[in-house]
């Protein structure tokens, strides 16, 4: 599973990379989490609001920080 | 202000705030006794919230006449009921409107008003998009992703500017503050003319044609389609409100407990008409100054508006204040920082400009009108 936070580094942006970590290790998932800073990456999922959560190439979540619970359904949903 | 949207709405919405009972369907359908228990929890929540705000006043004048035996007309009588009253009345409006505009945001996604300005003419696009810039989540840090989502889109650049404008200038903790610590009248004012500004800017930068000076890479990214938007239940709108609120007023609260703590003292010991001198009327050159200094900052509209407020009450001029206001929450130093990665210099700096321009002519407008 390839986990990516898109953001361009803002507080909200580390605080949702932190907050997937979390749910990651609770649900003892084989997950890659990246973080992806590069616009033209970030443009090219069509967001438009950061941060976002990208999941195996699906936006899951866009313009919000969730919680790890929150994260942890959105993971196993 | 950043809010947050919902994208998609968890898995099993029968889950958090719903409470067991009949079946209520999946998250796009919403079962026939749904909505009851939600709607009577709000309409109880209203009625705690309307009388904890009529409380206020009077809790305020009891706790410093009559626990702190002061004199409401002294300077420390004058100061601590001020704080008194304020604070909690401010929080209090502050949770309403950040938790009701929060719901009336879930309603309008980025992508959607994308979709509405697409390929507007100029004008009526520039009055869609300053209107919808209120309405619309935005956060300062998807300024460069939103910028790029509505050029690609066929947004005019105009069009894009007017929504820039209006987004972070007329943001809800602005306006809420605005109206419960200075009045309704000042508050129209702000929103109104804020509309005006976002309007006529972003209308005349239009008609430069700067087009040649966005950031030519941003023409050759590729735009990914939106993610399908998925349909939230009343409930997951609901959700959304409260998060904004921990969010928001968590976020903010500090700086109104100070910034109400330091309009307490100016109101309380510092003599009326003080200000009438350096910040009245008659200082040609406060207005461009408060907008030069204004343009720079960063901050929070809260820590700012409770002294904005109490300045306004020593004799500072209304055009002055507003002026000030409006360049410290529609341009800020940081925000030009972010968009010189899609805007080349010289739009950068006409953008500035033209904003500036305009908040330096409403601000002269209302010192000669009021």
């Amino acid at each position: 599973m390839k986990l990516e936070i898109l953001g361009s580094g803002c507080k909200r942006c580390q605080q949702l990379a932190e907050n997937t970590k979390s749910a990651v290790r609770a649900l003892g998932l084989d997950a890659e989490v990246v973080k992806v800073e590069d616009m033209a990456s970030i443009v090219g999922y069509g967001i438009m609001a950061t941060p976002a959560l990208v999941v195996d190439g699906q936006v899951r979540l866009s313009g919000r920080v969730a919680t790890p619970e929150e994260i942890g359904r959105i993971l196993r949903g | 202000m950043s809010l947050p949207v919902l994208d998609a709405p968890p898995a099993g919405t029968g889950a958090g705030a719903v409470p067991a009972g009949p079946e209520l369907g999946t998250a796009g359908g919403v079962g026939r006794g749904s909505w009851r228990r939600p709607a009577v929890g709000l309409a109880l929540a209203a009625l705690a919230w309307l009388g904890l705000y009529v409380g206020i006043a009077p809790f305020a004048r009891w706790l410093t006449q009559g626990l702190l035996g002061l004199d409401g007309h002294g300077h420390a009588g004058a100061a601590v009921q001020f704080f008194v009253f304020e604070t909690p009345k401010v929080v209090l409006l502050l949770v309403g409107v950040v938790y009701v505009i929060g719901i009336i945001r879930t309603y309008f996604t980025p992508e959607r008003t994308r979709a509405m300005l697409a390929g507007r003419r100029e004008t009526v696009g520039n009055v869609l998009a300053s209107v919808l810039g209120i309405v619309t989540p935005f956060c300062s840090c998807s300024a460069v992703p939103l910028f790029i989502g509505f050029v690609e889109s066929g947004v005019p650049l105009g069009v894009t500017f007017s929504f820039l404008i209006a987004a972070p200038m007329i943001n809800e903790v602005a306006v809420v503050l605005l109206f419960g610590l200075v009045g309704p009248a000042v508050t129209a004012l702000y929103v109104g003319t804020g509309l005006t500004i976002a309007i006529v800017s972003g209308w005349v930068i239009g008609r430069l044609h700067l087009e040649r000076h966005v950031e030519s890479w941003v023409y050759s990214v590729k735009v990914g389609a939106a993610a399908p938007s998925v349909r939230l239940t009343f409930d997951d709108r609901m959700r959304a409100g409260a998060g904004a609120v921990r969010e928001i007023v968590g976020k903010v609260w500090p700086y109104i407990v100070a910034g109400i703590a330091v309009g307490a003292w100016i109101h309380g010991y510092v003599p009326e008409r003080a200000l009438a001198g350096i910040l009245g009327r008659g200082a040609w050159w406060a207005v461009p100054a408060a907008v030069a200094i204004g343009v720079p900052m960063y901050s929070n509209a809260a820590g700012i508006i409770p002294i904005v407020q109490a300045l306004l009450g020593k004799g500072a001029a209304l055009g002055s204040v507003l002026a000030f206001m409006m360049a410290v929450t529609a341009l800020s130093f940081p925000e030009m920082v972010i968009l010189r990665k899609v805007l080349r210099p010289p739009l950068l700096a006409a953008f500035v400009g033209i904003v500036a321009v305009g908040i330096i002519l409403v601000g002269y407008l209302f010192n000669a009108l009021l």
